[in-house]
């Protein structure tokens, strides 16, 4: 098994991208709660300081204040830790964002189980299922560097609200310079003919490790990514289930509600097959080394092997 | 742009046939608020007929002043300005509160002509307006911004998260305005069964737009000559944001009403109906 390059942060990539489509697009502003060198906005004050709004520690106001910027024209890019767009500016996000379909984009930066030792409080991982249950919302987790790169611009041009899913840690690359990324499109990182697993974010890499580990013990999975969760590339789904008609979903988020629970729900309806869900249980987080926690909470690549293991295993007995 | 200008004896008139229209609505309805729209009404006529550069034409026009009732629940007040200033007909005000109708219960910004922002859970219009104020700023637009806040609606944190980031950006290019009327929808206990407590006693609110770096005048927002003179001095001030602080009785216009909590949102009897068309001068009294 090869393993996967080193590559940046997720958030890195999405900071000198914005500041960098910033050149051409006058109408990119950046609102920040007080945590751009975590969310890493600082490229962009730097090189458009006059672009760039400190909203200070007032998530709520934030979110309702890019609300009034987009109804004149200008695309506000919101950034903070995930479970503060998420959870504390929920309402706001609601009635002035999604309600009235403003072109508002959300980053919410250190989603997931891994925010840098930070406890439960600034863990989040029901975001997802949050961001997707509310209309009008679009919902991204891109994998890697390359993919935030290449999503930015399809958001930016994409007229509503979007969430953008980022995570704190670096990724390792997966995929080419020459990835094209689509709004609302699955991809299939490995045909295999045993299993189909599905994966969004930073879980798609361990997943593809996972699957590597797995091929030379004889278990040929089906990978596909799926970096939107809203809208859900139904017709990749539905024909990646029937590919093997066993399916596990995999994601660094809840089991209720996120990936997991958007493919049982689109799959119960249009081809229903054995779903199992792989991800955080119904739990909260703890603060910990990333190593140890993926492991603790069961979605490192190994376990998330195993887990592979078990879905088959289950399913022949 | 504004058509010939009405008087303040005008304005006071066009408040007190909106005050008929809007239990007009609220009856036909059968729901709907009416303490908040009659402390409001006044100022709203003045903005609308007197301030705001607005083109009921062409509700879009992208240099218009803008203005937002953070405090949603007077909807009907701003639905009924709205359609005497042009914006739509006034026959459409029957179908506030129905369905498939432009006139939902709170502000829908994607639905009505002439409204800038949703609002309704309150204090998030507040922040909104404070958005269109700093992108006006950024894009060099330099039109005013108003924001209409109840006192009960700045006992939220987001209201004051607000404050603080206005005074920050020395936003001088909005003007709040707070409808004092002392009452929210349930509020405090008092001494008596009916009593309930203002949410800020004497000065404490207008003290506490101070001492979040705001200019704060203060009007009896009943008295037009005086809103529009203190208006006049919002617009005047430079470096920073402006509230103004505007006493006012809830209920205002009709007796049985005024200072009575229970008219925050309450639906009239025939009987009550009768009386505060016969009040408001209605010579079509007891039409409903
Ligand atoms: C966030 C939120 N909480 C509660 C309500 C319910 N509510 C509607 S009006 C109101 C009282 C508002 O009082 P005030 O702002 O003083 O308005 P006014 O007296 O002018 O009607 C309440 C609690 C709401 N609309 N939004």
């Amino acid at each position: 098994m090869t393993s996967l390059a080193p590559g940046k942060a997720l958030r890195v990539a999405f900071g000198e991208t914005i500041a960098e489509l910033a050149r051409t697009d006058p109408r990119l502003v950046v609102l920040d709660g007080d945590t751009g060198s975590s969310t890493r906005t600082d490229f962009f004050e730097n090189e458009h300081p006059e672009r760039f709004f400190q909203m200070g520690i007032t998530e709520q106001n934030m979110l309702g204040m890019a609300a009034g910027m987009a109804t004149l024209g200008l695309i506000p890019i919101v950034s903070t830790f995930a479970c503060f767009i998420v959870s504390r500016a929920h309402d706001s996000i609601r009635v002035l964002i999604a309600q009235p379909k403003l072109n508002v984009k959300l980053m919410g930066g250190y989603a997931g189980l891994l925010a840098g030792m930070t406890g439960k409080t600034h863990l989040i991982f029901d975001d997802i299922s949050i961001m997707r249950a509310m209309a009008n919302m679009t919902v991204i987790a891109p994998a890697d560097e390359i993919e935030t790169r290449k999503a930015l611009p399809a958001i930016i041009d994409h007229p509503g609200p979007v969430y953008l899913r980022l995570t704190r840690p670096n990724s390792p690359i997966l995929f080419d310079d020459d990835y094209e990324f689509e709004i609302g499109k699955a991809v299939t990182l490995r045909e295999g003919s045993d299993i189909t697993v599905f994966s969004t974010g930073l879980q798609s890499v361990r997943a593809y490790e996972a699957a590597q580990t797995l091929a030379t013990e004889g278990i040929d999975v089906h990978l596909v990514h799926v970096p939107t969760i809203k809208p859900l590339d139904v017709d990749a789904i539905v024909s990646a289930a029937a590919k093997t008609d066993l399916v596990m979903t995999s994601e660094e988020h809840t089991i209720v509600g996120g990936l997991g629970g958007a493919i049982a729900e689109t799959l119960a309806e249009h081809h229903p097959v054995t779903v199992k869900r792989h991800g955080l249980q119904d739990v909260f987080g703890e603060s910990g080394p990333d190593a140890a926690l993926l492991e603790k909470y069961g979605i490192s690549p190994s376990k998330t092997a195993e887990a592979v293991r078990e879905t088959v295993r289950s399913h022949k007995a | 742009m504004k058509t010939a200008e009405p008087t303040i004896a005008e304005i006071a008139d066009i408040a007190r046939r909106a005050r008929i229209q809007i239990l007009k609505a609220v009856a036909h309805a059968k729901g709907g608020h009416v303490g908040g729209p009659y402390s409001a009404i006044d100022m709203l006529a003045t903005l609308y007929f007197r301030v705001l550069n607005v083109r009921p034409d062409e509700p879009d026009w992208p240099d218009r002043d803008r203005f937002v009732l953070s405090k949603g629940h007077s909807s009907i007040a701003l639905y009924t300005i709205l359609a005497m200033r042009g914006f739509f007909d006034m026959e459409e005000l029957a179908t506030f509160d129905s369905i498939d109708s432009r006139l939902q219960g709170h502000p829908d910004m994607t639905i009505t002509p002439g409204v800038d922002m949703s609002s309704g859970s309150l204090g998030l219009g507040f922040a909104g307006a404070l958005g269109i104020a700093l992108g006006a700023r950024t894009l060099g637009k330099d039109f005013t911004t108003y924001v209409m806040l109840g006192d009960g609606e700045c006992n939220e944190g987001i209201v004051w998260e607000g404050a603080h980031v206005a005074n920050r950006y020395h936003l001088d290019n909005i003007v709040a305005i707070i409808d004092q009327n002392n009452l929210q929808q349930f509020g405090w206990r008092g001494d008596t069964e009916t009593e309930r407590l203002t949410p800020y006693v004497g000065d404490e609110l207008a003290g506490r737009w101070k001492a979040f770096g705001w200019h704060v005048l203060e009007v009896d927002g009943h008295d037009i000559q005086a809103f529009l003179d203190t208006v006049e001095k919002a617009r005047a001030v430079s470096g920073s944001p402006v509230a103004i602080v505007a006493h006012t009785i809830k209920g205002k216009g009709v007796s049985y009403m005024e200072d009575n909590y229970t008219w925050h949102s309450r639906v009239p009897t025939e009987e009550e109906f009768a009386i505060a068309m016969q009040e408001l001068g209605d010579t079509k009294a007891g039409e409903r």
